[in-house]
């Protein structure tokens, strides 16, 4: 037997540490090779790191929330055999990344030394099956049973007392008691508990990127109101007669391309602000980030070069970005480098809101909900879907009149539609 | 045609049907089963009491023809016994019309309406009787389908002449001198051995490399060799191809090249398949598994108000099992929360030595992912064992290495299938290692074996 040190390998762009989202071993559990140790993030892509050999954890760096220096002690493992091949196993690990940091490393720098296979080869050769347990259930006598299913217990919710956590008949009564005691003695009762929650991966980052943004960051939030009839009328026109391989246009693609126009007019507003430096990055090309909500939170995948791209083109980026986003299959690369951000939460769009920027940049465009309200036509009250558009500006490098021209040129934009297509 | 309505109509009164008739007559429901045959199925009728009737039949008589042999406990001689066979044959009908009567007297006692007559649905809530005083249309709020399952015949051998199923085998007024056993699994064998008994030369035709292929080899050995020692020749890697010489023999196919075996019986127990045609089943458009009949946790079909029970919804096609799904499905009926959720279904093979085995194998056990730990105790350091002269086989526990619950218990000994209840309850209600080693076994029974496994797991076991 000898042990066999797994080091945190280097996961991101020179980074030096990662947090610690996710233990999939725990101390005493036999791993497989190739069997995922656990996972660590940076920035916004998840890393899962595999164990480089088969073997017995004896050690775990910390616990899920902790920051990790990269090339630290992440797990010790009992393996069989001789020595200690530590080098090895840090540089055998980096091909752990997942599917995001490995498109990443393609598209944005050199490519890796030929020393390592491809990574997916690699890992298809030495494919073992992950030792797991066939679905439990829960442990319990069949007369605890029958009575649990007879009060419409489910005994998965149960933490059984009893030898190897099984369920007993105190249990279930300990159970049924409080849920009488609840619905019959005291209906309002007063609550007590504080359930303390652990801010962790994703929600940490986006709580200290809000942080950042909401401190350092002066906003101006200017609401309009845009008439979107004809523009719903052409959408409902042309989804109506698309051809079946085109998607179905929404009206972020709209907005993205009217924004391109607009920003063709003012590109002061297409930038990043870097307040330490005091400069100001103009940007020619328009990277439309679209925040997105993702069963972990919000994250902002980036449509790059919207001004390139037509609205069936801006459309299936969308779909196929929102899409990975929400599967958490979007890369690096996808989620970083906008330079605006769109904000909608569709039918929760409300009547206005007070979007936060997403730092460094300079504006974001919050989108609120399309609803039919009577408009005064000079003659009559007539109904039209009206729109808002929240948005905020970075009040130190975007004087508020320039804010207004920005919103009141995609209005104009928005409410004759055609002009967005007319150079 | 006259026309009746129930509440439930239970199709089939096997194990499965009857005891889901007689659970929903005890709460109340109004109910009516259907029966072609006599009440009690496959297993009363023609299978595991006729069977088990035989083969006591055969170990008494293998007893007494030992001793004269003076192969018996030193000191016991015996004359050369007799068989008269269609005495036993009748004593055992006698068993079975019993029973017959029995089922009919508790679900008569249930308030249940046996009907008796071949069914045939109409639709899913209306079956037609083809009775012997006419027609009757039974319409049914709800249906359960408990048609069971049948012998499946080899199309090259089929049943008819000197090619009998395991019915006519347990119906035959005469030992034959010589029976080819064509299939070595469980039902072959408890009729094989039953046979060779009661003096019969018997070979069994085996198609894979060894008998009772559904068991492990550990489990099976101790039954082959018991074979060899009874005169059974045993071929595997076989495949019995057709009848030669005027159907008096069976051209065998082996390793070696083919056999002619003589023959005046050609049992063919190479399993059995569900009765799925003939009763209209086609009509409702179930959704299938398979053969069988598709059913959820609650043997719900995919049909509203119709369910299935038994062999006709899948393996293992066992008895009990039919008659836990049944009371259930009564129960269900009558409103009561229930889904099936057994941990145990014990089977038994009735050979000798007999098999018994709950939950899972080590190798199942380890291919779901379990790390295990495994012992086995051998009747050989069992004292009754010794005592009974029978001192081949083992019982064996499989637990998780982590908790010590237990996953599975499996033994082969002489007259072990009793101890199915203690290892059925060990699993049911979730004993761990420690559960069996701090239960006390009495002694001296071959229960002991179970314990001294649990301990051995443990790393104390006593005796070995």
């Amino acid at each position: 037997m000898a042990e066999r040190v797994v080091r945190l390998p280097d996961v991101g762009e020179g980074i030096a540490e990662a947090e610690l989202v996710e233990w999939h071993v725990k101390v005493g559990d036999v791993v497989r090779e190739d069997a995922v140790l656990g996972a660590v993030m940076t920035d916004k892509a998840t890393v899962e790191i595999p164990s480089p050999a088969d073997g017995r954890v004896t050690w775990l760096a910390g616990n899920v929330g902790d920051l990790l220096a990269i090339g630290s002690d992440f797990v010790r493992l009992e393996v069989s055999g001789a020595g200690e091949r530590a080098p090895e196993a840090a540089k055998q690990a980096l091909p752990a990344a997942s599917a995001a940091a490995k498109r990443a490393d393609h598209g944005a720098s050199a490519p890796r030394a030929p020393a390592s296979a491809p990574p997916d080869a690699q890992r298809s050769q030495r494919s073992a099956p992950p030792l797991h347990h066939a679905i439990e259930r829960p442990l319990a006598a069949p007369a605890v049973r029958l009575r649990a299913r007879e009060a419409g217990v489910d005994l998965r919710q149960i933490h059984g007392t009893g030898p190897a956590g099984r369920i007993t008949h105190d249990d279930l009564d300990a159970l049924l008691s409080r849920g009488r005691a609840g619905t019959m003695a005291a209906p309002y009762l007063a609550q007590t508990a504080v359930t303390d929650i652990k801010i962790v991966g994703l929600r940490r980052k986006i709580a200290e990127k809000m942080s950042i943004a909401s401190a350092r960051i002066p906003h101006i939030t200017y609401v309009e109101e845009i008439d979107v009839t004809a523009l719903e009328d052409l959408r409902a026109k042309v989804n109506g007669r698309k051809l079946p391989d085109k998607p179905k246009l929404t009206l972020l693609p709209f907005l993205m391309r009217a924004m391109v126009r607009a920003i063709a007019e003012l590109p002061h507003l297409n930038a990043h602000f870097d307040d330490e430096a005091g400069i100001v990055h103009q940007h020619a090309g328009v990277h439309i980030g679209i925040a997105t909500q993702t069963p972990t939170g919000l994250v902002v995948p980036v449509i790059r070069h919207a001004e390139a791209r037509d609205l069936w083109d801006c459309a299936s980026e969308v779909a196929r970005l929102a899409e990975a986003a929400r599967h958490g299959g979007a890369t690096r690369d996808e989620l970083t480098g906008s330079t605006i951000t769109i904000t909608s939460l569709g039918a929760l769009g409300g009547l206005a809101t007070t979007p936060i920027i997403n730092h460094p940049e300079v504006a974001i465009i919050g989108v609120n909900r399309i609803a039919i309200r009577p408009h005064w036509d000079g003659a009559a009250f007539v109904p039209r879907q009206m729109m808002n558009l929240s948005s905020s500006f970075d009040h130190r490098v975007i004087d508020g009149f320039d804010a207004a021209q920005f919103v009141q040129r995609i209005k104009l934009l928005l409410e004759t539609p055609a002009m967005i297509f007319i150079d | 045609m006259t026309e009746i309505t129930c509440k439930l109509l239970v199709i089939g009164a096997g194990p499965g049907g009857y005891t889901c008739a007689i659970r929903a007559g005890q709460l109340g429901i109004d109910t009516i089963v259907v029966e072609a045959e006599k009440p009690g199925g496959t297993c009363l009728n023609v299978g595991c009491i006729p069977s088990k009737a035989l083969i006591h039949a055969a170990g008494e008589y293998e007893t007494i023809a030992a001793a004269a042999e003076g192969k018996s406990v030193p000191g016991i001689s015996s004359a050369k016994p007799g068989l008269d066979f269609a005495k036993t044959i009748a004593w055992k009908d006698g068993i079975v019309r019993r029973l017959n009567g029995g089922v009919a007297g508790l679900l008569k006692k249930a308030g249940v309406r046996l009907i008796a007559g071949h069914a045939r649905f109409r639709d899913g809530k209306s079956v037609e009787v083809k009775t012997p005083s006419g027609s009757q249309m039974i319409h049914a709020e709800t249906v359960v389908i408990a048609t069971g399952s049948e012998p499946i015949a080899i199309p090259t051998l089929p049943f008819g002449g000197r090619v009998i199923s395991s019915t006519e085998a347990l119906a035959l007024t005469d030992i034959p001198n010589k029976l080819i056993v064509v299939g070595g699994g469980y039902i072959g064998l408890e009729l094989g051995t039953a046979f060779a008994k009661m003096g019969a030369a018997v070979t069994v035709v085996e198609a894979t490399s060894r008998i009772l292929p559904q068991y492990d080899a550990g489990l099976s050995a101790p039954v082959r060799t018991r074979l060899s020692a009874l005169g059974v020749n045993v071929l595997t890697g076989a495949k019995a191809k057709a009848l030669v010489s005027d159907g008096t023999a069976l051209a065998v196919e082996t390793a070696d090249g083919q056999q002619i075996l003589d023959a005046d019986k050609i049992l063919v127990t190479v399993g059995r398949r569900p009765v799925t045609s003939g009763f209209g089943l086609e009509t409702l458009d179930l959704d299938m598994n398979g053969p069988f009949v598709g059913i959820d946790d609650r043997c719900h079909t995919s049909m509203r108000g119709v369910f299935a029970i038994g062999d006709v919804t899948g393996e293992p096609m066992l008895a009990h099992r039919a008659m836990a799904q049944g009371e259930m499905v009564a129960e269900i009926v009558a409103g009561r929360h229930r889904a099936w959720d057994r941990v145990s279904i014990p089977a038994i093979c009735f050979t000798d030595p007999e098999i018994v085995t709950v939950g899972l194998s080590p190798d199942e056990a380890t291919g779901q992912g379990f790390d295990i730990k495994t012992d086995l105790f051998p009747f050989k350091a069992n004292g009754r064992a010794l005592t009974l002269e029978r001192e081949d086989g083992f019982i064996r526990t499989v637990a998780r290495a982590d908790n010590h619950v237990l996953l599975g218990i499996q033994g082969v000994g002489a007259g072990i299938a009793e101890l199915s209840a203690a290892f059925s309850l060990a699993l049911e209600m979730g004993a761990r290692l420690e559960d069996v080693a701090f239960t006390i076994h009495a002694h001296p029974t071959q229960s002991e074996a179970f314990h001294e496994a649990a301990l051995m797991s443990l790393g104390h076991a006593i005796h070995i």
